[in-house]
């Protein structure tokens, strides 16, 4: 039921790409302001999101130790699960951004009997790999609408991506991947009994997108096969912010872009952010060095603390008693005598 | 202790969550922290209450509190913020939390003990949540929501497997931290947590132990670490001038079996010559305030510097405990330091820099000791532990906040010849967690304790039936307080004990007599020590006094 609103939302927007295109001053509106309108959201939202994070301290070294640290020569660290320095840091972090190394990890707790069973559980970092892989080629593939001329290692990406499979036109391997995966990341939002009450109706909206997204960029291509060419003139004045509108965009084209649009500018608000947190994970970005290298709080608070002259001062019978030596042998002797 | 063994069944949770409430009953929650214990820590809104009661006698102004709290937090720990705000509900951390496995309750997967709080921020700190409510998953903060806060912030461990697993690193033991340091404006803390942290501002020692008690519980354990090996061992306390400052635990010297692993110690010291020594106002090195608010941390913590600094020592040892590392590991420079006062460790023994340490000028006995043995400094007799077969559990914080995962191996390894790992999914960083950290460890949650418990126990049980191990080491004071009564419970016949008092057993010492019994006065040979009852069953030594 939680999928109910986002998906009506998503139709919504598709029904007003729709029925946008049918005249010309909302043609514009949908063609040209929208799209710049939630480009500039993006943009600011998504900057304005990372350079908060970016500047809010980080008081303490807390990273998730997931290896053997560097202590004694004669034992091998891990240098990339518990890096000691900056440079493991980054490396760490490089396979956890492109290969999402901690989802590999990933495995099932079932009970049997009053057992656990810990079995593998790789299918989610497959599917999340596979997804957003994918969703990088086709961005880098769009590209060549933007461009002109159309760089050459998009050429080279679009021609490698293309080339297993005869016909026209080609089916590119990540469109068969991308839709592959959204699939089965939404068929898991609903039918894992943990993930689907775990979920919340914008969950639902992201992956409803995407699919509008992906689905409609399919059909323009081998269903309604629109005229790629004005396709590309429209975009390329959009790129150099010079518009021009053609009389008339094919609804699908149209609703594809809305959703793009939609996509955009609801990034900064949602937990798409991800993509720009992941960097910034202080559980995952900082070497394991806390004893060999000083860590800065910036606002290390004074606190109230229970001194050792107050401590020696309250227990001063009791350290005469135990014979233990005092630091000032006659504080408190007015008190005491 | 319940009559029958706790049945574990997976659940799938039907419904919305955020309409749920918390239900408090006995075994399953802690304790209110007693007034007094708020007052000595100058904590607010003091008050006689318990989480049963419908009024929680909250201050008035409550809810703005934790408004302000939240606000303060966000913006002085990227952690914080980060973790609210970045998380998708991929839902690979659900099944990695001890506590949902053992109980099934779906608020006890991290993402949802995460989403308790999340809800409240997108309420008042999002644009979304204000416009949009509960369709982004906002929800009003009211007085239910800080009782299922209560309730489940005290039900995490702070063990951080969780965030092992999570694509993003997001660690549910920041957001309980978060959440406990909010419900501690308003007063609702436990007193399992309080108590152990108001005795050790006042005493510096969690137990309350004064300086002359402290004195006399030394003393005992050196006479008896001289009686089974027939050499002087003494315990130095409060010696000025002396290289080492040692730092242990409190209830090594106060509880059983870690009493055990205190014999290891100090029989460990004698034979190396060691010139160290103990103090009865840096007589703790848990730091219950870990549990309760960085500020506390900060507060128990500053002790230990302040007295390595009195005392004049080079350098600071640590024994074996869990969250005591943690916070030496990864709080105690930063809030405390620096300590320029001390000098980069290096061992008297084998002339090792410890270069790892040499800000923070603090060693595990751990990274200590298995650098005696590879130098070859130690002579070990293994067959004394031959009564035992052993494996090793990992405490959650030495391996998942620092990675001291082959120093206590290298020493075991060493020390005994029946070593026998549990499956690779439950050892090292994986490893699941005792079920009583972080301030749990009363009998008062005993069947949370018990269900959060049972991934551990469950991964002992297969080494025991496939290897017939019956003792399970690991290098802290919580374990070996709780992880008794978990095998007591899940897996009889395994028994709980510190490396270091295996290592004592083994430890072949200058002049020493021989050895007739273990550290823990058994028999050193396993001769079959199970007494006859009047039926004439065999029973172990345990068995007969339960009998």
């Amino acid at each position: 039921m939680k999928a109910l609103t986002p998906l009506l939302a998503v139709l919504a927007i598709v029904a007003l790409a729709a029925l946008g295109g049918l005249a010309h001053a909302s043609l514009v509106l949908l063609a040209v302001f929208v799209p710049y309108s939630a480009c500039a959201v993006f943009l600011i939202g998504f900057c304005y999101r990372v350079v908060r994070w970016a500047w809010a301290p980080v008081p303490f070294r807390i990273p998730t130790t997931c290896g053997q640290q560097k202590s004694l020569p004669w034992i091998k660290p891990a240098s990339l699960d518990n890096p000691s320095t900056g440079w493991g840091a980054f490396r760490r972090m490089t396979l956890e951004v492109l290969l999402f190394r901690s989802l590999f990890r990933n495995n099932r707790a079932r009970l049997h009997d009053q057992r656990l069973v810990l079995g593998e559980d790789r299918y989610l970092w497959l599917g999340a790999l596979a997804f957003h892989w994918s969703l990088l080629v086709i961005l880098l593939r769009h590209l060549r609408l933007f461009l002109q001329p159309v760089p050459v290692f998009v050429s080279l990406l679009s021609r490698l991506d293309g080339s297993f499979q005869v016909g026209t036109p080609a089916v590119y391997v990540s469109d068969v991947v991308v839709v592959g995966a959204l699939v089965y990341l939404t068929a898991r939002r609903f039918r894992s009994p943990q993930v689907r009450y775990i979920s919340l109706p914008f969950d639902y909206l992201a992956l409803f997108l995407l699919l509008g997204i992906v689905i409609s960029g399919l059909l323009m291509r081998f269903v309604f096969r629109v005229d790629v060419a004005a396709i590309k003139q429209f975009a390329l004045g959009l790129a150099v912010f010079h518009p021009s509108v053609p009389s008339t965009l094919a609804p699908i084209f149209l609703i594809h872009l809305l959703l793009v649009s939609t996509l955009a500018a609801y990034f900064p608000f949602s937990t798409l952010m991800h993509m720009g947190g992941v960097f910034l994970s202080p559980t995952r970005n900082l070497a394991n060095n806390n004893r060999s290298q000083r860590h800065v709080n910036p606002w290390n608070h004074p606190v109230k603390t229970h001194s050792y002259a107050e401590w020696e001062h309250e227990f001063r019978d009791k350290l005469k008693i135990a014979k233990l030596p005092l630091e000032n042998e006659d504080a408190g002797k007015i008190a005491f005598d | 202790m319940p009559e029958k063994l706790l049945s574990i069944e997976p659940n799938n949770p039907e419904g919305d969550w955020r309409e749920a409430k918390a239900e408090f009953r006995k075994g399953t929650i802690c304790y209110s922290a007693a007034p007094k214990n708020v007052t000595y820590l100058g904590l607010p809104n003091p008050r006689p209450w318990q989480p049963f009661d419908a009024d929680w006698k909250l201050p008035p102004d409550w809810k703005q509190t934790i408004l302000d709290g939240m606000k303060e937090r966000l913006q002085k720990y990227r952690s914080f913020r980060l973790f609210m705000e970045i998380c998708v509900r991929c839902g690979a951390c659900a099944d990695k939390c001890h506590f949902y496995i053992g109980s099934g309750d779906p608020k006890n997967m991290p993402v949802l003990r995460a989403e308790l709080m999340r809800s409240v921020y997108r309420r008042y700190f999002t644009l979304t949540g204000r416009l949009f409510g509960s369709l982004v998953g906002a929800r009003e903060l009211t007085e239910d929501v800080i009782k299922e806060w209560f309730y489940y912030f005290y039900q995490c461990t702070e063990c951080r497997r969780c965030s092992v697993f999570c694509p993003y690193g997001i660690d549910t033991a920041e957001i309980t931290m978060m959440g406990r340091e909010l419900l501690d404006l308003i007063g609702c803390n436990i007193n399992w947590v309080l108590e152990p942290a108001a005795n050790c501002f006042r005493t510096g020692n969690h137990l309350g132990v004064q300086p002359h008690a402290f004195q006399d519980s030394l003393q005992f354990a050196a006479g008896e670490a001289s009686e089974i090996t027939g050499l002087p061992i003494e315990v130095p306390i409060n010696r000025k001038g002396a290289e080492i400052l040692f730092v242990m635990p409190s209830a090594d010297y106060f509880g059983t079996p870690h009493y055990y692993t205190l014999l290891g110690y100090l029989m460990l010291f004698h034979e190396i010559g060691l010139d160290y020594t103990v103090s009865a106002f840096a007589s703790e090195g848990g730091n219950f305030g870990l549990f309760s608010s960085h500020e506390l941390t900060k507060r128990l913590n500053a002790k230990i510097y302040e007295e390595a600094k009195r005392l004049g020592v080079k350098w600071i040892l640590g024994g074996e405990c869990g969250h005591m590392w943690r916070v030496f590991h990864q709080y105690m420079d930063t809030m405390n330091g620096p300590a320029d006062f001390l000098e980069p460790p290096v061992s008297p023994i084998t002339g090792t820099r410890f270069e790892n340490a040499r800000a923070t000028r603090a060693v595990h006995i751990c990274e200590f000791t298995a650098d005696l043995i590879h130098h070859g400094k130690l002579r070990l007799d293994p067959s004394r532990n031959d009564r035992w077969n052993v494996t090793y559990h990992d405490s959650c914080n030495p391996s998942r906040a620092m990675g001291l995962l082959e120093e206590p191996r290298h020493i075991l390894k060493n020390v005994c010849r029946n070593f026998h790992e549990m499956p690779e999914n439950t050892i090292r960083e994986q490893t699941f967690c005792c079920g009583s950290g972080a301030g749990l460890g009363t009998d008062e949650n005993l069947e949370v304790r018990l269900r959060g418990g049972f991934p551990r126990a469950n991964a002992v049980k297969y080494v025991r039936e496939k290897h017939g191990v019956n003792l399970l080491a690991c290098i802290c004071a919580i374990d070996k307080a709780t992880l008794p009564t978990l095998m007591e419970y899940w897996v009889p016949g395994v028994e709980v004990a510190g490396v270091h008092e295996l290592l004592g057993n083994a430890l072949i010492m200058t002049g020493e007599k021989e050895r007739t019994t273990d550290l823990r006065g058994e028999d050193l040979r396993g001769e079959d020590l199970r007494v006859e009852n009047l039926r004439g069953e065999r029973l172990t030594k345990e068995e007969a006094t339960r009998e």
